[in-house]
């Protein structure tokens, strides 16, 4: 069955884009339960300036790691203008100035790019691999190698290095991170720019395929969230998971049910996935602080 | 401005209860309205049409004007909502007092201010897309731009004379590709083309591989049709490659920007599109009417703009010009004369094609507005 593996191919392609997207979410969030809803525009970022750099005629291996920096900056003042002033709001406030800071960072990149959609070369050709009688393009294979190794290096931070330990104690209890000495405020606008870097990463890898253009981010930052809700808020596997198992379930359907309804139905599974485990499936439960 | 804008219009008022017929003379200057969406979704479309207006308004003005008059471009910008196109068209009726307007970037847009100048009597040239805007005819209503339906069947027109009569449609959920899946699938019958598959996909996605390996298993295949804008069919366009399908791809004319040739690469080699003859037009043959008009026009705009033309300026450019010389022929101010002779243009050679109105068609283009292109090294070439 070639079909069913191109399907199955193509739902990898889609879902390594979801992941990485998805990743963004957790850093921030593990940090700050902020759920960041500007994390599509740190991709758009990463796609748009390593475009606008490689037209200028900047090769790609500099202007990729500049693109990354431009957005870790943007993310750093995100946090320190709009985020940290808000200090001591809820979370649910904090939560609304991300989409407020999503809408203003789309209204500036039409001003400061264009609104014309644009992409870069892939890294390594296009030629694409065969599989089965099916067929993969090597930016795929680079967009799965970013979700794991962004993956991996993920887990090393929280569980190996004395940061990952800080920003985890941040999120458990501000107030007694503080008192034993965390910086609670650097921890954030830290797990802030992390996430930005991951963001713009993302974006140079996946503008090759997706192409890339000032509002992006939006759909990407949507499907994103719902990949790491599935997979368990907060969790880096289980973003992953989620990326995956949404991209597999869009393209499945839009290949062997309708393409018509390939957003339904990938929706619905996330819903009943959701009613069942409402922490998503390898989300931890959490006793609620009394 | 604001108070001004109401005190001008209190004392147009008071103009209106003594001297009625006076008041188009009163004005020193010709007002044309123009509800645009510059901003916004639709921006691609309202921002090279507000540089046009403002450009082509500029040109006549310092020819002299019209019947004496300078003109002046009141230009709105909609943000691509239709509720608020309304809200500044009645603006411009009760307010500007405009004689007429050349604007409404889009279909939703249009539709929305249409009964607004059909109430007030005054003429309204509209630069969108879709057949619903003159068909049903709608007696104050005009459009400049070429109809989805004139694209679908010139592609079929295309199609029929290769001898290609079973196909494939993968079309975009955008109100574009919507639009123009539905008009083709209206006529496709006529032209003895039968559509083996109907897939679609959302404006956003990313990969339409599992579509194309649908339509790619279907037996007796001789070519696939995609319409929809934006980076869709770019994408579509790669992984028809990527699939490695090789009966010929048709996109559609939502697609004629060298951006897309850019996004799409190598795959976009050998694909064809019927478009404006704006696009190609330093390949026209100097025995082409519209030649000049196109050539005049893209060099202006280009130099005035300082940005690529596009086919959606042009549609803006030949409003403006209509509605011009339509109060030339009319030969005064009043909406009901400038309407009668708009509908009288006959071989207006514009950059959208030649346009020959009548009481029937408010649009007055045929098959003949479009060409065939094939993307051909990196750029147009013309198709016979």
């Amino acid at each position: 069955m070639p079909e069913i593996m191109q399907f199955l191919l193509s739902g990898l392609t889609v879902g390594a884009i979801y992941a990485l997207v998805a990743l963004g979410f957790t850093i921030i969030y593990n940090a700050s339960e902020i759920v960041n809803f500007a994390q599509g525009e740190f991709v758009m970022i990463g796609g748009m300036t390593t475009y606008f750099l490689f037209a200028a005629g900047v090769p790609l291996w500099i202007a990729a790691p500049l693109a990354i920096v431009v957005a870790v900056a943007v993310g750093l003042a995100l946090h320190r203008f709009a985020i940290a002033p808000a200090r001591g709001a809820s979370v649910v406030a904090l939560i609304i100035i991300t989409i407020g800071a999503s809408i203003f960072l789309r209204g500036v990149a039409q001003v400061v790019f264009d609104k014309q959609y644009h992409r870069f070369p892939a890294f390594s050709g296009e030629a694409p691999f065969h599989v089965l009688g099916a067929t993969l393009l090597p930016q795929s294979v680079w967009v799965m190698a970013g979700t794991a190794a962004a993956l991996v290096l993920l887990w090393q931070l929280s569980q190996r290095t004395l940061a990952g330990k800080a920003i985890a104690a941040t999120a458990s209890n501000a107030l007694a991170a503080r008192l034993v000495g965390i910086d609670t405020d650097r921890m954030i606008a830290l797990s802030f720019g992390l996430s930005a870097a991951l963001g713009a990463l993302a974006g140079v890898l996946i503008t090759p395929i997706t192409l890339t253009s000032y509002d992006a981010g939006t759909l990407l930052a949507l499907k994103g969230f719902a990949a790491a809700m599935l997979g368990g808020m907060g969790n880096p596997l289980g973003a992953v998971v989620g990326g995956l198992l949404v991209g597999a379930m869009e393209q499945l359907s839009a290949g062997l049910i309708s393409s018509k309804y390939k957003d339904a139905v990938a929706f619905l599974v996330i819903l009943g996935t959701l009613l069942a485990m409402p922490n998503g499936l390898l989300g931890r439960s959490r006793a609620e602080r009394v | 401005m604001q108070s001004r804008r109401i005190f001008l219009g209190i004392a147009l008022a008071g103009a209106l209860a003594t001297a009625l017929p006076g008041i188009a003379a009163a004005q020193d200057k010709i007002r044309i309205g123009a509800v645009l969406s510059v901003t916004g979704p639709a921006s691609f479309l309202g921002d090279p049409e507000a540089k046009t207006l403002r450009m082509l308004a500029d040109q006549i003005n310092t020819k002299g004007g019209v019947l004496g008059k300078q003109i002046e471009i009141v230009i709105y910008d909609s943000g691509g909502n239709a509720a608020k196109a309304k809200q500044f068209a009645t603006r411009l009726v009760e307010e500007d007092k405009v004689i007429a307007q050349v604007g409404g970037s889009t279909t939703g847009g249009t539709m929305a201010m249409c009964p607004v100048f059909e109430e007030a009597k005054l003429p309204f040239i509209s630069l969108a897309g879709a057949v619903i805007i003159i068909d049903p005819v709608k007696k104050w209503c005009f459009k400049t731009p070429h109809t989805d339906k004139m694209a679908c069947e010139k592609i079929f027109t295309d199609m029929k004379a290769r001898g290609i009569s079973k196909i494939g449609m993968i079309s975009g959920q955008d109100a574009f590709g919507k639009s123009m899946q539905t008009e083709c699938k209206k006529v496709v019958g006529s032209y003895g083309i039968e559509v083996l598959a109907d897939e679609t996909y959302g404006p956003r996605d990313t990969d339409m591989t599992p579509q194309l390996t649908n339509i790619k298993a279907k037996a007796g295949l001789q070519a696939v049709l995609n319409p929809g804008f934006g980076q869709g069919p770019a994408i579509v366009t790669r992984n028809y490659k990527q699939l490695g399908i090789t009966v010929p791809l048709y996109q559609s004319h939502g697609v004629a920007s060298k951006g897309f040739i850019d996004a799409a690469g190598d795959a976009a080699q050998g694909v064809r599109l019927p478009a404006a003859a704006l696009l190609v037009a330093d390949k026209l043959p100097d025995s082409d009417p519209q030649k000049p008009v196109v050539v005049k026009y893209s060099a202006d705009f280009v130099a005035y703009a300082k940005q690529p033309v596009s086919t959606f300026g042009g549609h803006a450019y030949d409003g403006l010009n209509i509605l011009v010389e339509a109060i030339k022929r009319a030969g005064s101010l009043d909406g009901a004369k400038i309407r009668d002779e708009i509908e009288k243009t006959k071989g207006f050679i514009g950059t959208g094609g030649v346009v020959n109105m009548s009481p029937t068609d408010h649009m007055g283009l045929d098959l003949s507005a479009f060409r065939m292109l094939e993307i051909k090294n990196n750029g147009w070439a013309l198709l016979n």
